[in-house]
């Protein structure tokens, strides 16, 4: 090692001449350093706290409460995204089906008069497995299983 | 009086002042090449940025083939910031890989891996490997489509080599295909197994750059200053880490990093999957390599060059070991220009052609 | 019968392997096997052979199946493929004669009930002597109807053979081709769904042979153009319609003015029934225009577009409602609304993709935009009500439903200009904590080469 240099690290590791006194330079470094740290800091915590919908499960989504869907009617509800109908039938076993019609992709409905699932815009018909039963739809709505979990209705993708 | 006596105490069971001289003692040297010192730090600075938003990204990540995909779109579209944490992880990833190949070849270049740094020189070459086995294993993680074909070719390459190639075919993917237990399986590898291997690396990288100290190219040699590491060199660091995030904040804000649709085994691949820049220059070099070589199969071939060229790489030190054998240096450099346009010019075909 | 057979079957293996086992008992087990195998099968085959020789003996095959005039062979090969013979049917069931006799003349017996071949007129009575007999049928299709004679004699063929004794006309076998008959669900018949168009188009597509009759040739071009045929022949969708599920099959017939609405609404049942309440069912009653294909057409039914609705240059409402009439401002009232859901959608789409373009996640808005084109669909059904309330009912959500798309895609771009506000901000911050780090090491510098003086 150069001996001039040692001589500099022993000089400034040493007691300074003059007692270390804080300049505006410090100061300004120090408040925009804690700044820029409370930049950093700020996204993460935020980042960190739970945002106001907690779930990102799509194979699985709690479709209604029991108490929304009587016997003999039907809901829509999003899954994933697409929408989903959920069918409460008369005899009190819970369906749940891609909402899409298979014809032109509309999104069907239940008719507790027909006991089916009817497509409004052409007037296509389901039966309560899905299949297609009347009208132009070329194939089956895709079935979905459904559980009940307390109040909760649960639909689940196969 | 009471700062003073916790700085005691803990200097009596920790020694900090020691350490403080040592620190203090620290010297880097100052020539007209030593800005390349400042890419092994950047690389490491990216990391630790990749070890916090690895981390924070745990938060919501949820690695299964029905959950992947949606936890990330949770996690920029839902979660505060996150779509600045999911682009920083990303594009800090390929800032890192970037940083690294320039750390690799200014060492490269000014041999620095002369003795006695050929351990530093291939626990670097392991860190080399590990982080591209990071990106490539955190490329899958969003499961959509790209991803997913990349890592059905990128998988499938692996499986060309002879004898070995369908093991490890089969090791990577978690079976005969890419399905979700593919993502299982990286996912641990991303998150576990890698991270825990790369600071067992660095510890040794940055163990042996302590205790070797920076290395002065010949050039140079009996003709330097010195710069103390603490504050100047460490100060002049933090000035490019500081820079660092900046520029990770605007590549995250212009450009969010895509997520893509999910990705479905049933679908047909899209036209013209590519996969990350980094390894492009090998996707190209396998798609232009003839079929046949000597009766050879052209692929497998380029598959096993690229693996001599990897053992090469950790041999490097000791072949080159005499600072005055003038020939070596001339051959290393001419290979080590010709790997380097290479990279480049591959890099950029890949990119251009369809 | 089958039961006892098995039964002794399964014996005589029984018995040819202890034998086996019994007498040569270094034969290995898999020899053995293999052995016993082939006797199950040579049995088998003399079985099969005596049965066929006991119940098929058709001297009528037998014999034409050799003849070299391909208009006497010919039935004897088709016949293989035929749905008769499936049954258990042969020649005699049908032309009579007798199958067991072996000279021509006494197989051919008119005594023994041969009939020969059918005159023309005579093929629906022919082909009724089983089909039109419901005790009979019940035997082999329980379900089969049993009044195609009957139906027949109500179609525009089967009144001209009839009435005018004309020849040219469909029977039976035009369409269901003879002793090759397959039933409709085969994929081979010449009736199955996609297949019917080309069968009915033998005839009916040739200009020579509709001459007589005074009718176009021209409907199976047409049909061909069609959304039918693009669903039938493109989509494979078997429930599209082809010629006999507007025309009936055995009562083939066009239907007519008053009845062509029942026979679109067997599938179009929604619109015919909304049509049905609209003010143009008492207008086409009375000035005598076929519902449906008046603006749809008949064989050339394309996807409907919504410049058919409205009041400008090509508009179908212009041929009959003129400036001034209610139905002409309510064909223009309705195609506005629709264009304005139209222009709608069409708004929030391209924010929405703009959004997405600039790297903005927005595939929940973008599903959620899908409800506008799902009343856009339903619009276009509810015109057949020609009322633009009913339209308003779900063009008016539907708005709404865009509209919110396009405010998701504002909210969106405008998340984006706040990241980018937020990035200058806070680069202004980096930028200026990193220019005083870079002064404090300036300061710092200057004061180790102050304190070291000029000794470096």
């Amino acid at each position: 090692m150069n001996p001039d240099t040692r001589k500099t690290a022993n000089r400034n590791s040493g007691l300074p001449e003059s007692p270390p006194r804080r300049s505006f330079l410090d100061y300004l470094l120090g408040a925009s350093a804690l700044a820029t740290l409370g930049a950093i800091v700020y996204p993460i915590f935020k980042f960190m706290s739970p945002p106001q919908i907690v779930e990102s499960a799509e194979n699985s989504v709690v479709a209604a409460k029991l108490s929304e869907v009587p016997p003999n009617s039907g809901k829509i509800f999003k899954f994933g995204n697409k929408p989903g109908i959920l069918v409460h039938t008369a005899p009190g076993e819970f369906k749940a089906f891609s909402a899409v019609c298979t014809h032109l992709e509309c999104i069907v409905q239940y008719r507790d008069d027909t006991k089916q699932i009817w497509c409004a815009c052409h007037n296509g018909q389901y039966n309560l497995s899905g299949k297609n039963i009347g009208g132009p739809p070329p194939r089956p709505l895709e079935e979905y299983k459904v559980n009940t979990r307390g109040d909760d209705v649960v639909v689940t993708r196969g | 009086m009471r700062i003073a006596s916790i700085t005691n105490w803990l200097d009596e069971r920790l020694s900090i002042s020691t350490l403080a001289a040592v620190a203090q003692k620290k010297e880097v040297p100052r020539h007209r090449h030593s800005i390349w010192y400042y890419f092994g730090g950047m690389t490491l600075f990216l990391f630790a940025v990749q070890v916090v938003t690895g981390i924070l990204l745990l938060l919501y990540y949820r690695p299964s083939a029905e959950n992947a995909f949606e936890s990330v779109q949770f996690i920029i579209t839902e979660v505060k910031f996150g779509w600045l944490i999911r682009s920083i992880h990303s594009w800090s990833a390929n800032l890192m890989i970037a940083t690294l190949f320039i750390h690799m070849f200014s060492v490269f270049f000014l041999r620095a891996y002369y003795p006695p740094r050929e351990i530093t020189w291939v626990s670097g070459a392991f860190l080399l490997i590990i982080v591209i086995c990071f990106g490539f294993s955190g490329y899958l993680l969003p499961w959509n489509k790209l991803a997913f074909f990349a890592t059905k070719v990128g998988t499938e390459i692996a499986g060309v080599v002879p004898i070995v190639g369908r093991p490890i075919l089969r090791f990577l993917r978690g079976g005969d295909d890419v399905t979700g237990a593919t993502l299982t399986r990286f996912f641990g590898f991303h998150v576990a197994v890698l991270p825990a291997t790369a600071t067992v690396f660095i510890a040794i990288h940055v163990a042996l750059v302590q205790l070797h100290g920076m290395h002065v190219p010949q050039k140079y040699e009996h003709n330097y200053q010195r710069m103390k590491f603490f504050p100047n060199f460490i100060m002049r660091d933090l000035i490019g880490w500081i820079l660092a995030i900046g520029v990770l904040a605007a590549l995250a804000a212009l450009f969010p990093w895509e997520l893509g649709e999910k990705a479905d085994a049933f679908a047909p691949a899209p036209a013209g999957i590519k996969p990350e820049w980094y390894f492009l220059f090998m996707f190209q070099t396998l798609k232009w390599i003839p079929a046949k070589i000597l009766g050879l199969d052209g692929e497998v071939l380029g598959i096993m060059a690229f693996n001599v060229i990897a053992l090469l790489l950790f041999i490097v030190p000791f072949i080159d070991r005499d600072p005055e054998n003038r020939r070596r240096h001339l051959i290393f450099n001419i290979c080590g220009v010709f790997a380097l346009l290479f990279i480049v010019v591959m890099t950029i075909v890949g990119y251009v052609t369809k | 019968m089958a039961l006892c057979l098995r039964g002794s079957l399964c014996l005589c293996g029984e018995m040819i392997s202890r034998t086996l086992h019994h007498r040569d008992t270094e034969i290995s087990p898999r020899h053995r096997r293999s052995l016993i195998n082939l006797g199950l099968s040579l049995f088998l085959v003399l079985i099969v052979f005596s049965l066929a020789s006991a119940q098929k003996k058709s001297s009528c095959i037998e014999c034409h199946i050799r003849l070299d005039d391909p208009r006497l062979s010919a039935p004897a090969k088709l016949f293989d493929n035929d749905i008769h013979k499936s049954r258990g049917l042969s020649c005699n069931d049908c032309h009579g004669g007798d199958p067991n006799a072996d000279t021509k003349e006494a197989a051919k017996d008119p005594s023994k009930g041969y009939l020969g071949k059918p005159k023309t007129l005579d093929i629906p009575a022919y082909c009724g002597k089983c089909h039109s007999d419901a005790n009979l049928m019940k035997r082999f299709n329980p379900s089969l109807r049993v009044d195609q004679e009957r139906e027949y004699y109500t179609s525009v063929h089967g009144k001209l053979l009839k009435e005018k004794n004309e020849t040219r006309v469909a029977t039976c076998i035009s369409c269901h081709s003879v002793h090759g008959i397959r039933t409709p669900t085969d994929p081979l018949s010449s009736v199955y769904p996609s297949n019917v168009a080309t069968t009915c188009a033998k005839f009916h597509a040739s200009a020579d042979y509709m001459k007589p009759f005074g009718i176009p040739s021209d409907q199976f071009d047409k049909y061909q153009t069609s959304v039918h045929a693009k669903a039938l022949y493109d989509k494979q969708d078997l429930s599209a319609p082809t010629c006999n599920d507007c025309h009936g099959n055995h009562g083939a017939t066009p239907p007519g003015i008053a009845s062509v609405a029942n026979v679109c609404g067997q599938c179009h049942g929604r619109q015919a029934e909304l049509f049905q309440t609209s003010p143009h069912k008492k207008a086409f009653d009375e000035k005598q225009l076929a519902e449906c294909i008046t603006c749809h057409s008949n064989h050339a039914i394309l996807k409907p577009n919504d410049q058919m609705i409205g009041t400008q240059q090509g508009a179908l409402c212009i041929n009959c409602h003129s400036s001034g009439d209610k139905g002409f401002a309510a064909a223009g009232m309705m195609r506005s609304r629709i264009d304005e859901l139209i222009a709608s959608i069409d708004k929030s789409t391209a924010i929405l993709k703009d959004a997405e373009e600039k790297g903005m996640e927005v595939s929940k808005p973008k599903f959620e935009l899908k409800g506008a084109t799902d009343a856009l669909t339903h619009a276009r059904v509810l015109i057949h009500s020609s009322s633009t309330a009913e339209v308003d009912k779900v063009v008016g959500p539907g708005l709404d439903v865009a509209s919110k798309g396009y405010q998701a895609g504002l909210a969106a771009l405008g998340e984006r200009r706040f990241r980018r506000e937020g990035l200058i901000v806070s680069l202004v911050f980096i930028l200026f904590l990193a220019l005083l780090v870079y002064f404090k090491i300036r300061q710092i510098e200057s004061r180790q080469t102050s304190n070291t003086g000029s000794t470096s």
